[in-house]
């Protein structure tokens, strides 16, 4: 059982809410803007980075979230702004398009700056002697209480502010918010910025599990859009229960499969969910 | 004299390398342009078609590393496999796949390309892992050079050729207008009596074969294939480029894109080359970059590329519309 927790469970939590923190985002984007944001991993590579030169610092990489995820957004609005806001009236798939271009530009950016080389905030730790005969990091524990901080800060907004409501209303039909007056360009800057800001503090969590290299975001896309498409498009609830389903999924399958065809199974069960259930576990939209 | 040799030799490899991407522009021609199928797994069906030609031609491996291969079949045979293989997998992803919307479609494509380059690169057994299959037959080789390359050329050109008569013919014939049907109105086409399940199929898999073919093409080329060699940035993204450049749903767009955009990223790469030594290895990624902004620049301003989309010509006296012009 303590074999069973420290090899799978506790990286699969980590993991999992890794890849719930970047679903939101997918899902909210993908039921407002009704695109697939194909740059929402270099989002979360973008964030891992900017913390970089605070942890040089001495910054703790922990409290560099916030500030990586108020850069991270304000880059988004205006990546919006200047590459996806013109085809507002175009078909979706332009977006796609578009957005594919961005996520070239962001990881060419990140190699120019940063070079192909790994980094690390911290050198590897060992595990906490009083947590025996679990092996869990301080590490694990900074993830764990960020991500607690976080998942309940979003759900704050999204359930107890005029922003948060809003967006759920659009998420659930754009037509039927703009009848009722919500302000959609505005809430449209709203969801990049959630989106955004939750992306980066999770790539600066994935570094501090891991490591930070240009590609790290962009290797976590499609279990990303997976836990997205399991837990219901426009579902923020969802995308949270479909990041941990896909994380735990991956490294259980580690038993059987080769850890190198991980990311297979996220691709599995998303090709299953999209023909069984397109609407997802929480009854989502089918776009 | 010897310059001038150098150059010869640069400008064949140079049209070589384009003629090559023409051909999986050409597929993503017929996915994208005149189905409106949405393919970025293009990188996937590049590596299947590589690696299926290599493994059906190359010399036998190394005893130190041993995998599949070493039939040292005809050439033709290889590529003739590699179209089969490249073919078989796209029937078996779409017939799973393309029910989806194209978002999701887009989303599958990439998952797909992805597993099959980690399993390329993964399974040594299959075909070396890292260490890639090397000793590939290459044609004309024994020919003094420049010949050899001159006359590759010639044959990468004369495979161009003969797609872009193929499905010229095609997409001018009933089954084209269907396809460009299904691209603009689903519903309606389904409406008319066509069967766009399987339409969308078909269009799918001669794509992707096609797509196998360029990549067999360039192991032929390389003598060697590598992991590498599969890289999405060129084997998926500079196509898509490509495409949207020259013009998607036109073929001679699709090859002038390729020759273009081609032409754009070998000179940026001079450029580089004359930077620093430090700066050199920086500015590959600029040129990257640079890329990505062109597609943006062409999508907001140029949508429809260099050559755009033609109306087929509807073979049956003048149309209403040309009476109503002249009237």
């Amino acid at each position: 059982m303590v074999e069973f927790f420290n090899d799978y469970i506790l990286s699969a939590l980590v993991l999992g809410s890794i890849y719930a923190l970047g679903a939101i985002g997918i899902s909210m984007i993908y039921a407002i803007l009704r695109f697939a944001h194909f740059a929402h991993g270099d989002f979360l590579t973008m964030g891992a980075y900017f913390a970089l030169p605070l942890v040089a610092l001495g910054v703790h990489p922990v409290l560099t979230i916030p500030v990586c995820m108020a850069i991270s957004a304000v880059i988004a609005v205006g990546t919006d702004y200047a590459f996806y806001r013109p085809f507002r009236k175009s078909r979706p798939i332009i977006m796609v398009i578009a957005s594919f271009g961005v996520a070239l530009m962001l990881r060419s950016l990140f190699q120019l700056f940063g070079g192909v080389d790994d980094y690390y905030y911290w050198s590897i730790q060992p595990p906490l002697e009083s947590l025996e005969p679990f092996l869990v990091g301080a590490k694990h524990l900074y993830i764990g209480g960020a991500v607690i901080v976080l998942i309940s800060a979003t759900h704050y907004l999204l359930a107890y502010t005029r922003t948060g409501k809003a967006m759920r209303a659009m998420s659930d039909d754009p037509d039927l918010a703009r009848v009722t007056g919500i302000p959609t360009e505005r809430i449209v800057v709203w969801t990049w910025i959630v989106g955004a800001a939750l992306a980066a503090a999770a790539g600066v969590l994935l570094g501090m599990d891991t490591r930070i290299k240009f590609d790290m975001g962009w290797n976590l896309l499609l279990p990303m859009f997976a836990a997205a498409i399991l837990g219901g498009l426009g579902r923020p609830y969802g995308a949270i229960a479909g990041g941990m389903v896909i994380g735990g999924l991956e490294e259980l399958s580690t038993i059987v499969i080769p850890g190198d065809y991980k990311s297979a199974v996220a691709f599995a069960v998303m090709v299953l969910v999209l023909i069984f259930r397109p609407q997802g576990i929480f009854k989502g939209r089918v776009l | 004299m010897e310059t001038a040799g150098g150059l010869i030799l640069f400008l064949v490899g140079f049209a070589t390398l384009a003629g090559i991407a023409s051909v999986s522009t050409l597929g993503l021609n017929i996915c994208w342009g005149v189905t409106g199928l949405f393919n970025i797994g293009i990188a996937g069906f590049y590596a299947v078609g590589a690696y299926t030609s290599a493994i059906l031609t190359a010399e036998p491996s190394v005893p130190s590393n041993p995998h599949l291969g070493g039939y040292e079949l005809p050439i033709p045979v290889g590529w003739a496999g590699a179209m089969v293989i490249s073919a078989a997998i796209a029937w078996i992803v779409g017939k799973v796949c393309l029910r989806l919307r194209a978002d999701y479609l887009a989303i599958a494509t990439i998952g797909i390309a992805e597993i099959i380059r980690i399993t390329f690169r993964n399974w040594g057994a299959l075909a070396g892992g890292s260490y890639g299959i090397h000793r590939i037959p290459k044609p004309f080789e024994s020919l003094p050079q420049p010949w050899a390359e001159i006359f590759f050329l010639i044959l990468v050109l004369a495979v161009v050729v003969v797609i872009y008569w193929v499905i010229e013919r095609g997409i001018n014939s009933p089954w084209g207008r269907v396809m460009r049907a299904i691209r603009e109105n689903e519903l309606a086409a389904a409406a008319a009596g066509k069967d766009v399940e399987r339409m969308r199929l078909q269009a799918f898999v001669y794509g992707s074969a096609l797509m196998g073919l360029a990549g067999a093409l360039s192991a032929h080329y390389l003598k060697q294939f590598l992991p590498e060699d599969t890289e999405p940035l060129t084997a998926t993204f500079l196509i898509w480029v490509m495409l949207i450049a020259g013009g998607s749903g036109n073929n001679k767009g699709a090859i002038l894109g390729a020759f273009v955009v081609w032409g754009l990223w070998t000179m940026s790469e001079f450029l580089t080359d004359l930077l620093s030594a430090e700066w050199a290895t920086r500015a590959a990624y600029i040129r990257v970059f640079l890329i990505g902004l062109l597609l943006q620049v062409v999508l907001q301003f140029f949508s429809r590329g260099i050559i755009p989309e033609k109306a087929p010509v509807i073979p049956r006296g003048e149309s209403n519309a040309a009476k109503a012009e002249a009237g």
